[in-house]
């Protein structure tokens, strides 16, 4: 290993001490799966350019800050008062909120969910739902070929568990909420596990935000199994700090007849990588991977998605769209692999971005891989400014230059923001992306 | 209403008009006829203020101002009004809320009150009925996944809600089926008033079967070479465009 990578990955050390002060607490399954995930960690260099899935995105500027990291809970780093711009209306007595990777009980409200319904700290599931939680924890983010979760697994200390047993039907938008306080910089490696039984219903919003404008890493990894025939919707709005640093995993396994919609956002960060990857384990599986990304002055974000079909008969859609200004500069890479056997097969997939500078760069690499027969696939990927024809059309209606533009854009993200279901949701998101490019709009 | 003295034009470094001359009253429908490349559209798309078009000589007079100086927004605050050949489509925006915008910025100009979404869609279902359009098309995106015939029907909705004194309309009846013609048509018509003047620009006489004009013009190789009253249109159904053209 170089001497550098050494270098970074002494910052990175935390979790051997992590280790100790968890062994005696947590049962032996757990501490072994920490051990082998750090020996793992050990052994695996962090990505560079030279590597095909890591081609756009240098980590280098996120493995230099001397992170520290925080292993006990300082209560008074965040006020309710600072935390409820981050909180959404619909999920206030149904939220699980982090702060700088560390669980807040006190901030937390899970009052408003049904009996049966199990949203906790990872402690509590190592009590009441050990089966549940140690069966599926690890189970779908591999450790073995990536740093990153390697490191995280190897931190798994207090994350998020979310589980919906059999049968079950959460109308109640549950929210999981990471918040980063920190004055100097710091790394958190948060944990998300929901499982969703046979049959339950559930929406998940997964958001990680932050009050402040420092630097800091964070490197999150979120399972998600959905059984047979349940349907989860599930939010990711990444809104951190514009000098965050962000690497997010997210592994989804899907049984049959299950449905699985995904609206990943993103809206702050120096440099955000977001992995995607969702297995369509079987039969009649109905899969939506929706995603948008807001950048500007020199920020950086990476979506790399992937959906495998397995099996005959599931349908897959994707969209995601950025918006590009300043000299920022987008990543998407999208792979829809269709197994042999899958007949029948829908998946469409389709990127677009929106560029209002000239010196902005998107690259973007749809792919399509398929190896069965009789199948309805598609994909393609547009990037284009504004048009000076749209500009003209809402100038002849009596308005300004300057609205017109904020109009198209918000009109261009509005594609994916008006299918979040939640209206609190889409109401933030609609303000924060004219907010973040200086644009304003009167809109219902 | 509307004053054009030697109006000469180019788009891309073409020069498309040639020296037109036209003049509007309040209260007037002039119908402006010609084969295609005529100079149709770009007459239209000048009087909209469109970037790409440039006014090497001449003046449009409206209102007593020089039309030409002012911004295409500002123009259209002082009422004038421009339906689109081909409408633009604008997802995610959605009908209400584009056009309670547009009413508002002029409501603003002429010192009038701005609307709330509510007061606001009292009024556009009270409009919507001008050109038989479902109330669904409120909520949906402007002109997106609209047919040809709903765009144009939404463009006279436009008129309708903003009240334009000036309206030009480019050929607004192309690619309208019969049902969709006699719609627009009646639209336009009930939209005209002593006050304000309406120029459509067509290449048929069809639409001019439903909308008596005041005025006749045929408009030829960026000129205009011939004016008459609505007899002059049946003349143009019946012979063409080549009489125009041997003249």
């Amino acid at each position: 290993m170089p001497q550098a990578a050494i270098e970074n990955k002494k910052y990175f050390s935390a979790y051997k001490l992590l280790a100790k002060t968890r062994e005696d607490k947590d049962p032996a399954w757990l501490n072994n799966l920490r051990e082998k995930a750090g020996e793992r960690f050990e052994q695996l260099d962090f990505p560079t350019t030279r590597d095909e899935e890591w081609k756009y995105t240098n980590v280098t500027p996120i493995l230099k800050a001397p992170y520290r990291q925080i292993l006990e809970l300082d209560p008074k780093e965040l006020t309710a008062d600072l935390m409820m711009p981050f909180t959404f209306e619909e999920s206030r007595r149904s939220q699980l909120v982090f702060i700088n990777g560390l669980f807040s009980d006190e901030l937390s409200n899970l009052s408003n969910l049904p009996e049966g319904i199990k949203v906790s700290n990872f402690t509590a599931a190592l009590t009441d739902h050990v089966k549940v939680f140690s069966n599926h924890l690890a189970a779908y983010a591999d450790f073995h070929s990536d740093a990153f979760t390697a490191l995280n697994t190897a931190h798994i200390g207090d994350g998020a568990f979310v589980y919906i047993p059999d049968g079950k039907i959460v109308e109640t938008p549950i929210h999981l909420l990471f918040i980063a306080t920190a004055a100097e910089p710091l790394a958190s490696h948060p944990r998300v596990l929901i499982v969703a039984g046979e049959g339950a219903i559930a929406t998940v919003t997964e958001s990680y935000a932050s009050p402040g404008e420092e630097v800091y890493f964070t490197n999150a990894v979120t399972e998600v199994f959905a059984a047979k025939g349940s349907v989860i919707t599930h939010y990711r709005l990444q809104e951190e700090s514009e000098r965050a640093f962000h690497i997010g995993t997210t592994r989804v396994f899907q049984e049959r007849d299950s449905n699985y919609s995904s609206y990943a956002i993103s809206l702050g960060g120096e440099i955000v990588r977001h992995n995607l990857i969702v297995e369509l384990s079987d039969e009649h599986i109905e899969t939506t991977i929706d995603g948008l990304y807001v950048v500007t002055g020199r920020q950086h974000v990476d979506n790399h998605t992937s959906i495998d079909h397995q099996k005959p008969h599931c349908t897959s859609h994707q969209l995601y769209k950025g918006i590009l200004d300043g000299k920022s500069r987008a990543v998407f890479n999208g792979k829809i692999f269709v197994r042999e056997g899958a007949l029948l097969t829908d998946a469409h997939q389709l990127n677009k971005n929106l560029l209002l500078s000239g010196n902005a760069i998107v690259d973007t690499k749809p792919q399509l891989e398929i190896f069965a027969d009789d199948v309805k696939c598609s994909h393609g990927a547009t990037v284009g400014q504004l048009e000076e024809e749209e500009l003209f059309y809402i100038s002849t209606r009596g308005i300004n230059p300057e609205r017109a533009r904020a109009m198209l854009t918000y009109g261009f993200a509005e594609d994916v923001i008006r299918k979040i279901k939640l209206r609190s949701v889409r109401e933030q998101l609609d303000k924060r992306v004219l907010d973040k490019l200086h644009q304003s709009l009167e809109i219902d | 209403m509307l004053k054009i003295r030697n109006l000469r034009a180019t788009v891309k470094g073409k020069e498309i008009l040639k020296g037109l001359n036209l003049t509007v009253n309040a209260g007037e429908i002039h119908a402006i006829m010609g084969p295609n490349g005529s100079g149709k559209s770009t007459l239209a798309k000048v009087l909209a203020g469109h970037p790409d078009y440039e006014v090497t000589q001449g003046e449009v007079i409206y209102q007593g101002k020089n039309l030409l100086e002012i911004d295409p927004d500002e123009r259209a605050r002082e009422g004038v009004f421009l339906a689109f050949q081909y409408p633009i489509e604008i997802p995610g925006v959605s009908n209400a809320n584009f056009l309670r915008m547009a009413y508002n910025e002029k409501a603003k100009h002429d010192g009038r009150d701005e609307l709330d979404p509510l007061e606001f869609d009292d009024l556009i279902r009270e409009k919507m009925k001008i050109v038989e359009m479902d109330t669904s098309f409120i909520n949906r995106g402007v002109n997106e996944g609209f047919s040809g015939g709903e765009k144009k029907r939404n463009e006279i909705l436009q008129m309708a809600v903003l009240e334009p004194r000036l309206a030009v309309l480019d050929e607004t009846d192309s690619g309208l089926d019969i049902d969709a013609m006699r719609i627009v048509a009646n639209g336009i018509s009930k939209l005209a008033h002593k006050d304000n003047a309406i120029i459509l620009v067509t290449h048929y006489q069809r639409l001019l079967n439903y909308i008596e004009p005041d005025s006749v013009h045929v408009l030829y190789q960026g000129q205009i070479v011939k004016s008459g009253g609505k007899e002059l249109a049946q003349e143009l159904e019946q012979k063409g465009y080549d009489w125009i053209k041997a003249a």
